[in-house]
């Protein structure tokens, strides 16, 4: 698909962009929800790029790594730190987040038990197969992308019997923060990248009250450079014609209908609750608990964590980090009295600049990029 | 969030698991969410699940469309 | 720091901050506090020391054994030496099968004839059963200086080489330890680097091995120390087929991945055809390729930058931490 990423189709579809943009007469403020994207934009410079065409890429709270409470990061660091003989999967993503306790990556853990970076659920499965003696638990964090693959291993360790092997869940629902997001009214968006994956899932039906409640368009969008602008195009489009929808961009890999089957065996394994996300607080509906029939592999309450311990959010954050309002997209990185001073790459203090997709690591890293003297 | 890449099934197994190709390295994966996917197709694969059956079709006309503009523009 | 983290050993920012912090005030020694990989020693010598704990030990294209030979004397041809002699020490793991070591050994035999240096002292110590991960090796490397890496010498318009394709040792290593699922034909490049010494009088002006931290963090520490920033061509960066793979599907930049047998040379802009020419004449330099340049076009002094396949511009930041797969 190299296609996708041809400079000469990108500067045509920016150029396309730009005539549009232009057309529209303001600059349009686009919100895109996903880590991914934003990674997308920022490993091709995309950002900038479109700022010229006049286009503004705002990111929402899309890093599941930024908007899990530190409660729950410490939650992990504590079983990995105060139980032997246990073994913490964990995707990458989540083990560099600072936390009064340090990340739980730098964590030191108890004899015997070790941290483990895992790719998919399924090796923390299998690994509570092979070893009967040791404690799984699997940080089970991510969007409706990655759910429903926790969810079945979730169904295969219930079936399975297995005693050594419990999740700890941080599960959110992105349909339920755009709404949050949007009445809130801090910040005037006027179109929204929906994510192609989180879509795969759930289909495009869960964004429609987006444009049938507040009028806003969007369309949803694959990851590769032509994909997003693909994406930008047709909501400019949309603006363009006073049309709001969600504009299907990414058709060669999801349907609108979504995944019937992996949304029903979320439905098996989960429940809805009120999570509380970091920087937005209680969203009703956006977090998922096990159901009661599963409750016996919640880690949370095993290891003595209620699984309400998101509640404690906001106050475990550290202190001056502004992490929240970048995440919903109400102050731009460098709004954050710390960002680039007490704050970098090296020495993170809150999980925008620590996660890959992080809008601060993001600003740091390639924010306008200056010419020398001449 | 939504890392994931397009494969090609090699083979299925009874368990659900099974195998996909992915220029050229092969990646082991879950394929009980797709139950319709058979060896051949593509499928979107995250975090070791295919979520997604490519639609092989739209995938050819997506590709058209961008080898359309990337020849249109070379002057 | 109260405790010893996993993460210190990976070579990045703590890394660095525990050296300037406990090593150097510690010592106090004008030729340490250079920090070099190898350091040049009155007499015309160089001398290098690195330690080997990888994990798992045999993977394609290597073992412990290759890479302990290997890294040494590679550390040396970037100084500006040639390798001559290592020392061998070896901390054995009670209960390591005979013939485990037997394979090691001959590894290292036959990285040290490929590499032309001698085996001429050593050690071997064996510790209980759980203390030790089966064998950990030190080697000490000592070279003839040939010649002196002057980084005030480099000029805007010099141009930076990389001998071939980022990531292959990284991968192959994720890989063997089964981890992710993943199988390719990947192969660790683990090799001598011996074949660029005479490119130090050809006209190359600074090199260093690619090692942890991968291309992006070697840079960084050059472009730390120039009056110029640096600019990579994401095209023009050599990969394999293996690695392109992995680095879409896991999320893990090759930029940031370990080599074992790959340089990158700083060449003055006059010299760099020939310099690249030689290099792709031997069979480990075939994929070698002009990455980038040092200039002031885009940019500020201290910073390296990446103009991306899309015509983006983005900084290249070195890795504070430890490479990992992404889901996001």
């Amino acid at each position: 698909m190299k296609e996708l990423r041809d400079p000469a189709v990108l500067r045509r579809l920016l150029d396309e962009i730009g005539a549009k943009a232009g057309l529209l007469g303001r600059t349009p403020r686009l919100m895109e929800v996903c880590g991914t994207h934003t990674m997308t934009l920022f490993k091709h410079g995309l950002t900038p790029m479109l700022a010229e065409a006049g286009v503004e890429m705002v990111s929402g709270p899309g890093c599941p790594v930024c908007i899990t409470p530190n409660a729950v990061h410490e939650a992990a660091i504590a079983a990995v730190t105060g139980t032997e003989g246990l073994t913490l999967a964990a995707f990458g993503d989540m083990t560099r987040v600072p936390t009064r306790k340090g990340s739980l990556q730098a964590a030191v853990p108890a004899a015997g038990s070790r941290l483990r970076i895992v790719y998919s659920p399924e090796e923390a499965l299998d690994e509570a197969r092979r070893e009967p003696g040791r404690q799984v638990v699997f940080f089970g964090a991510g969007f409706e992308t990655t759910i429903p693959g926790i969810a079945y291993t979730a169904k295969r360790a219930a079936a399975e019997g297995l005693r050594n092997f419990s999740i700890l869940p941080a599960l959110w629902l992105i349909p339920p923060a755009l709404r949050a997001i949007l009445d809130a009214g801090e910040i005037a968006v006027d179109g929204f990248i929906y994510p192609g994956h989180v879509s795969a899932v759930i289909g495009a039906a869960p964004y429609e009250f987006v444009a049938r409640d507040y009028g806003i368009p969007g369309a949803i969008a694959g990851f590769e450079p032509g994909d997003m602008l693909l994406g930008v195009r047709s909501v400019l489009d949309q603006a363009l014609a006073g049309r709001a929808e969600v504009a299907l961009e990414y058709g060669r890999a999801i349907g609108r209908e979504g995944n019937a089957v992996a949304r029903a065996l979320m439905d098996e394994v989960f429940e809805p609750f009120d999570a509380v996300w970091r920087g937005l607080g209680k969203i009703p509906g956006s977090g998922l608990r096990f159901r009661a029939e599963y409750a016996g592999l919640d880690a949370g309450r095993r290891w003595g964590m209620a699984a309400e311990t998101a509640e404690m959010a906001d106050a475990s954050d550290l202190a001056g980090c502004r992490c929240g309002e970048v995440l919903r997209g109400v102050i731009r990185p460098a709004g954050c009295p710390l960002f680039s001073k007490r704050c970098r790459p090296d020495s993170p203090l809150g999980p925008c600049m620590v996660s890959f997709e992080g809008a601060c690591l993001i600003h740091f890293k390639y924010g306008p990029v200056r010419r020398a003297r001449s | 969030m939504c890392l994931a890449v397009p494969a090609k099934i090699v083979r299925l197994e009874e368990s659900g698991q099974g195998t996909a190709s992915y220029m050229g390295s092969e990646v082991r994966a879950n394929f009980s969410l797709v139950p319709r996917a058979r060896p051949g197709d593509w499928v979107i694969i995250h975090a070791g699940f295919a979520i997604s059956i490519v639609d092989a079709r739209e995938a050819r006309e997506t590709l058209r469309l961008f080898k359309e503009m990337a020849a249109t523009d070379r002057r | 720091m109260t405790k010893i983290s996993l993460e210190l050993g990976s070579g990045g920012r703590l890394m660095r901050d525990f050296l300037a912090a406990k090593i150097v005030p510690a010592f106090r020694d004008p030729l340490l506090g250079e920090l070099a990989d190898a350091t040049h020693l009155p007499g015309g010598i160089a001398l290098t020391t690195d330690s080997y704990v990888v994990d798992p030990l045999f993977f394609p294209g290597g073992d412990i054994g290759t890479l302990a030979v290997n890294g040494t004397v590679n550390d040396l041809v970037v100084a500006g030496a040639e390798p001559r002699f290592l020392s061998l020490a070896l901390i054995l793991e009670e209960g390591l099968e005979a013939e485990v070591l037997d394979r090691v050994i001959g590894s290292i035999r036959t990285a040290a004839k490929r590499a032309r240096v001698r085996i001429v002292t050593g050690d071997t110590k064996v510790v209980r059963r759980g203390q030790g991960d089966k064998v950990f090796i030190n080697t000490a490397g000592i070279g003839r200086t040939v010649a002196r890496p002057r980084l005030e010498r480099v000029r805007r318009g010099d141009k930076l080489i990389l001998t071939g394709t980022l990531g292959d040792h990284s991968l192959a290593v994720m890989l063997a330890r089964g981890d992710f699922g993943l199988r390719s034909s990947v192969r660790s490049d683990c090799a001598p680097l011996v074949f660029l010494l005479p490119l130090w009088r050809a006209g190359a002006r600074w090199m260093r091995d690619v090692t942890r931290g991968g291309l992006a963090t070697v840079l960084s520490e050059l472009v730390e120390r120039l009056p110029y920033p640096v600019l990579i061509e994401e095209d023009a960066v050599p990969l394999s087929r293996p690695v392109r793979a992995a680095s879409e599907l896991l999320g893990i930049d090759p930029l940031y991945m370990a080599c074992e047998g790959k340089a990158v040379i700083v060449a003055p802009a006059a010299k760099a055809a020939g310099i690249l020419a030689r290099v792709r004449r031997h069979p480990l330099g075939r994929r070698a390729a002009v990455i980038g340049e040092v200039q002031d076009r885009v940019g500020r002094p201290g910073e390296l930058l990446l103009r991306t396949a899309a015509g983006g511009l983005r900084l290249l930041e070195p890795l504070t931490s430890e490479l990992l797969p992404r889901i996001c």
